[in-house]
């Protein structure tokens, strides 16, 4: 399923200053829109997305909220533009944040993401939306975080992940 | 050569080549801070990368979130922020909010400062470029001394005109809080210019650079000049510098430029939930709504100069039996001041609750919570749903001459009546 939200949903939003006071991610996705979507917790799936407006993530640079999408199982967050601590969080979780229209997108609609091709495939739709995945968004997704991407390449490799 | 801006200037002197926006650099730091919360999220990725962290006399960890801890969850991430500070000599200071901290004590004009938390951008009122980021890349940070970015463009912002009675730098940056919208300012730098802010003190220089987060903002700047010279010389940090190498360019090339002329702007809050619903306190007033809680301090808005107008306000008056009103002076150097002035004792006698400097309720995590449906004028940047306790209550931004108006009244009120 999608999880729809709207424009400039905030951290504070996503992982509230009350409850965000841990280090577990697995505590984190118990709370993640503990009050702006009580249900979401309980019920996401492995694989959901997260789809949203514009600026998602704004606000506090808490991280938790990175964490605690990453920890949900959540297979990307989909947004029109995210805030940029929040894109560099998720960069970071190893969470996938994916720049698109989302303007068509339904709660019960099947999407497809083409990391590759940097499509959307909105099969319920029948429609494809053009994304932007960064080389270096896909690159440390698909090692789980800069943590481990550092810890493979070594601390000197951050320089390679632009230049 | 091609002209720059200051932000690419001093990102140019951390990279050690000449570089320009659009640019993907790795950046070496002068400074790098992370608070009581954001720290305990850094240790864990540091201690997989690295062992020592690379200059601890670099590293600046306050404690002021959440501080003294309120509850054993907040105890427990300072405990291990403190074993992690011993293990690598670094100190910890609880003498005020993070950014009051940084810009009193460390933030030289022309530096590159990280910090893990989003109101970084406030030291940019020193003519620094200050980056807030989160956890991870602060933990990175910690342990290599630099960071990558893409090198912003900047939005000129060119404000102009005398500023009426009772209206001050919070009204100001509501105002282009209202234009830029919570997004305006992302992946940008915010270079503040013009006659109102070059005689803006460094307290409301600090005002526009912190609230400039809360439009997205990746940095915030107000090039240094003599009122910058004259702060760093009674905060026992005199440099000598030249005002051409710390500004843009004549010719520099700017994403956009905005002039705004604030010769009539009145007194203006934020209403709940969102930065930019921004209108004048006149327009609020008339609508007669009861003020529960009213909060003074913050990052942005609890120096000196915030708590000399409280002060001047409040000369025989009364505050509202009803308005519970929380005064955090934002550092141990504010609140001494403060003291020394007689401030403490008189606004204890009024009846206002003074809790010691740090980021208090701001944040709903201790120092004055709210309760369902409760309403709170504040002195602070964020009115988001549910940021300083229930979802329920609502939060109104706005000015210390404003907050404390709406103190005496019980209403949200325009100060001008009291000035």
């Amino acid at each position: 399923m999608n999880w729809k939200f709207g424009e400039n949903v905030n951290t504070d939003l996503v992982t509230p200053g009350r409850y965000n006071i841990t280090t577990d991610p697995k505590e984190l996705a118990k709370i993640a829109f503990i009050e702006h979507r009580p249900e979401f917790a309980k019920n996401v799936k492995k694989d959901d997305f997260v789809i949203a407006g514009r600026n998602f993530g704004c606000g506090s640079s808490r991280e938790t909220a990175a964490t605690a999408l990453e920890a949900s199982g959540i297979q990307a967050v989909i947004a029109k533009s995210f805030a940029r601590i929040f894109y560099r969080n998720c960069m970071n979780q190893g969470l996938l944040a994916v720049i698109a229209d989302t303007d068509g997108i339904d709660e019960s609609d099947e999407l497809v993401l083409d990391i590759k091709n940097q499509i959307i495939i909105n099969k319920t739709k029948k429609t494809t939306i053009q994304a932007d995945i960064p080389v270096v968004m896909a690159k440390l997704h698909s090692v789980g975080g800069v943590i481990p991407y550092l810890k493979k390449n070594g601390l000197n490799s951050v320089e390679k992940l632009f230049i | 050569m091609k002209s720059q801006t200051i932000a690419e200037k001093i990102f140019s002197k951390h990279v050690g080549k000449k570089t320009y926006a659009g640019d993907y650099v790795l950046a070496n730091l002068d400074l790098v801070m992370a608070h009581d919360t954001t720290c305990a999220w850094a240790i864990d990725p540091f201690e997989q990368i690295a062992e020592k962290v690379w200059d601890p006399k670099k590293i600046v960890i306050p404690f002021d979130h959440a501080f003294p801890a309120p509850n054993v969850q907040m105890a427990s991430l300072q405990s291990k922020i403190r074993k992690f500070a011993e293990k690598q000599g670094l100190s910890i200071t609880h003498d005020g909010v993070c950014h009051q901290i940084m810009s009193e004590r460390l933030i030289k004009p022309g530096a590159l400062v990280l910090g893990a938390d989003s109101h970084t951008p406030t030291g940019g009122g020193l003519g620094a470029i200050t980056i807030g980021v989160g956890s991870t890349d602060v933990a990175i940070a910690m342990a290599t001394g630099k960071c990558w970015f893409r090198v912003p463009e900047t939005i000129k912002i060119i404000i102009n005109g005398k500023l009426k009675k009772g209206v001050f730098a919070k009204d100001v940056v509501l105002m282009v809080a209202k234009d830029l919208g919570p997004e305006g300012g992302s992946n940008r730098v915010l270079e503040y210019g013009g006659e109102t802010v070059n005689n803006f003190s460094i307290s409301s220089r600090l005002t526009l650079t912190n609230m400039s987060a809360e439009m997205g903002a990746e940095a915030a700047i107000v090039p240094a000049d003599e009122n910058t010279r004259t702060y760093l010389k009674e905060n026992q940090r005199e440099i000598s510098f030249k005002e051409s190498e710390l500004s843009s360019d004549s010719d520099a090339q700017y994403y956009k430029v905005l002039t705004y002329d604030v010769s009539k702007l009145e007194p203006m809050v934020a209403e709940p939930p969102d930065i930019d619903r921004v209108k004048t306190v006149k327009e609020i007033e008339a609508k007669k709504i009861r003020v529960d809680q009213v909060f003074i301090g913050s990052c942005t808005n609890c120096r000196i100069e915030d708590l000399d107008i409280v002060y001047s306000m409040w000369q025989g008056k009364k505050l509202n039996k009803d308005t519970r009103v929380i005064i955090t002076p934002a550092s141990k150097k504010v609140y001494l001041q403060a003291m020394a002035k007689g401030y403490i004792e008189f606004f204890m006698q009024m009846g206002a609750i003074v809790l010691a400097p740090g980021c208090g309720p701001c944040l709903g995590r201790h120092g004055g919570v709210l309760y369902d449906n409760e309403v709170c004028v504040s002195t602070s940047n964020r009115n988001f749903t549910g940021r300083m306790g229930s979802p329920k209550a609502l939060i109104y931004l706005a000015s210390p001459a404003t907050a404390s108006a709406s103190a005496i009244t019980g209403y949200i009120t325009d100060p001008r009546k009291y000035l």
